[in-house]
């Protein structure tokens, strides 16, 4: 068994090199598929239980099962590489070192749905990334291996929200990226109000290896409800970050100690943030918990984006909450109320209570307030800017009450979080212009 | 035609709808001008057949398009969690104190442009800096009178 599928071979070759993919069996999966009725592959990508690697884990057979085959539009397939989650840098990884397996996964799944179209979103902010993934598209051109298809590589410019994909599709029709309401869904009316299917980078770029493998046996690697690999992005207080492609069920433990090399500078680790800043908390008692999508729900959080960030006994939690806070209400796209007024409020609170002007209400304002957003905005992301304040308030509350009881934060400016700028702090003193005329 | 409206309609033409092309259009004017003045979303606006306000409308929603001048260079710090849990605030601090700007301002003599930025997706090679648009991590404080140098002297 094949211990990596997306990043396998790009340790020892430059696979971002056509002739380097090809020796070792690049784009053929491509050639088997294009063999195959689309409606077997699609029943391949059901077998082998591909489930979404770009946080929601939705299935990714019975996502290409929706298409609208008998709509008289186009069929498109639109790949999410707007990679912004805090702690995420995996598709990064994918585009930087194996391209071609991105491109060919496009080219198989396109087959599959009935797309003679692909847009590739990728972050703007991503410019060397997208310049390897233009090469290697050329390349790929070049060599017919495109067929009828055509891909389009799209920059974006900066904003989170375009990670959320009716975001992103309004941003592709160069619209501002704000989410749509649903439904309908974008398998029926998505881009160009044609039928549409989204995936996240390392999703598609699985795809090959199923083919190659049969779907069988790609089923039998990682864990039966979740099979397969997923590239962790290990980060934060930890010897040996970085990106480790791992089968999942891997126990968190395996990956931040045996992998990552545990904490380092002998400190204790504090919490453990598993899929990237959006969810919950989980504590150092926690660390058993296999890392896979259900287990990861057990144990009452999210497995996101395989991004797991690693907080030793030097943050303050209500720093970090409010750095976080921060990020979610200058990324709210302001379409919807709860979200937009709700992450302003929250930033309110925890700036007050952190600065020890809190008061015991304050706390429980928080609480409501978070109660409040949740599940009331039109997407995740006003979830997403709940689930981190709440779960370290209910699992750090004493830390939260010792701001309120002393009047001030308990670490006396040694918090490793201690003062940290967000780009939110930065407006009001922008440069201005005399705008002419 | 402009030679601007020729490029930007080439950019619409592999769209189905050459709306799509809004973002690509303002990226290139932003490259001529620097930043995006009033006369960059005239340009855009007549290359596509939208209004400047529309342009000017997806230009303030994204983080990449400059409504105001900046300089030359872009030193952008990212400060998100996994950058700050690893002292990217002590970067910050280096590089204000280099330049003798806040992070947000720009130069007197207009040539670099200090920005705290949002996760830039470099996490385990935190604290991530992009400048100019190229990634250097990690960073630590003790890097920054180099980087500073070097844009000085380029």
């Amino acid at each position: 068994m094949p211990e990596l599928l997306v990043l396998a071979d790009a340790a020892d070759r430059d696979l971002t090199r056509l002739d380097e993919y090809r020796a070792v069996g690049g784009y053929a999966a491509m050639g088997r598929a294009l063999q195959l009725e689309p409606a077997q592959v699609i029943e391949a990508l059901t077998v082998a239980n591909l489930r979404g690697r770009g946080g929601a884990g939705f299935p990714m057979g019975r996502k290409a099962s929706l298409i609208d085959r008998g709509s008289p539009k186009p069929k498109y397939l639109v790949i999410n590489a707007d990679e912004s989650e805090p702690g995420a840098f995996k598709d990064r990884e994918i585009m930087a070192r194996t391209p071609h397996r991105l491109l060919e996964g496009c080219l198989i799944t396109a087959h599959a749905i009935g797309a003679r179209q692909v847009f590739i979103y990728v972050r703007g902010e991503y410019l060397t990334e997208f310049e390897i993934m233009e090469r290697a598209l050329e390349d790929a051109r070049a060599c017919g291996l495109l067929g009828e298809v055509s891909i389009v590589l799209h920059r974006g410019a900066g904003a989170y929200i375009c990670g959320e994909e009716t975001a992103l599709l309004d941003s592709l029709e160069g619209k501002r990226g704000q989410p749509r309401t649903r439904p309908p869904y974008p398998p029926v009316t998505g881009l160009y109000a044609a039928p549409t299917q989204i995936n996240n980078v390392q999703t598609i770029a699985t795809v090959p290896k199923i083919i190659e493998l049969g779907a069988e046996e790609f089923a039998k690697i990682g864990v039966e409800s979740s099979p397969g690999t997923a590239v962790f992005s290990l980060s934060g207080n930890v010897v040996r970050p970085g990106n480790y492609e791992l089968p999942l069920g891997t126990p968190l433990r395996e990956l931040i100690y045996d992998v990552g090399g545990g904490v380092p500078g002998g400190r204790a680790l504090k919490g453990i943030i598993p899929g990237g800043s959006s969810v919950p908390i989980l504590t150092p008692d926690q660390l058993d918990t296999p890392l896979d999508y259900d287990s990861i729900a057990a144990a009452g959080s999210f497995f996101g984006s395989a991004a797991v960030m690693v907080i030793d006994d030097r943050c303050c939690m209500v720093q970090l909450a409010l750095r976080v806070e921060k990020f979610y209400m200058h990324e709210s796209c302001g379409k919807c109320t709860p979200c937009r007024e709700g992450t302003r409020w929250l930033v309110q609170l925890l700036q007050k209570i952190e600065d020890g002007r809190g008061e015991q209400d304050d706390l429980d304002l928080v609480i409501d307030v978070c109660e409040r957003i949740l599940g009331k905005s039109l997407c995740a992301l006003g979830d997403f800017a709940v689930y981190p304040v709440a779960s370290y308030i209910d699992k750090y509350r004493d830390e939260f009450q010792a701001h309120i009881d002393g009047g001030g934060c308990p670490f006396g400016g040694e918090s490793s979080v201690e003062g940290i700028f967000a780009p939110s702090d930065q407006h009001a003193h922008h440069k201005t212009v005399e705008m002419p005329g | 035609m402009t030679q601007f409206a020729e490029q930007v309609q080439a950019m619409a033409a592999i769209y189905p709808d050459r709306h799509s092309a809004v973002m690509p259009a303002l990226r290139l004017a932003q490259e001529q001008h620097g930043w995006l003045p009033p006369e960059a979303f005239r340009e855009v606006a007549d290359a596509l057949g939208v209004t400047p306000a529309y342009c000017q409308s997806i230009a303030s929603f994204y983080d990449m398009f400059h409504l105001q001048p900046v300089g030359r260079h872009l030193v952008e710090v990212c400060t998100n969690v996994a950058c700050a849990l690893v002292g990217a605030q002590g970067v910050v601090e280096a590089f204000e104190s280099e330049l003798g700007v806040r992070a947000g301002e720009t130069t007197e003599d207009g040539e670099i442009t200090l920005r705290a930025v949002e996760c830039l997706g470099g996490c385990g090679y935190a604290t991530v800096v992009a400048v100019d648009h190229r990634y250097r991590e990690p960073v630590r404080p003790e890097d920054v009178p180099g980087i500073v140098g070097e844009l000085r002297g380029a």
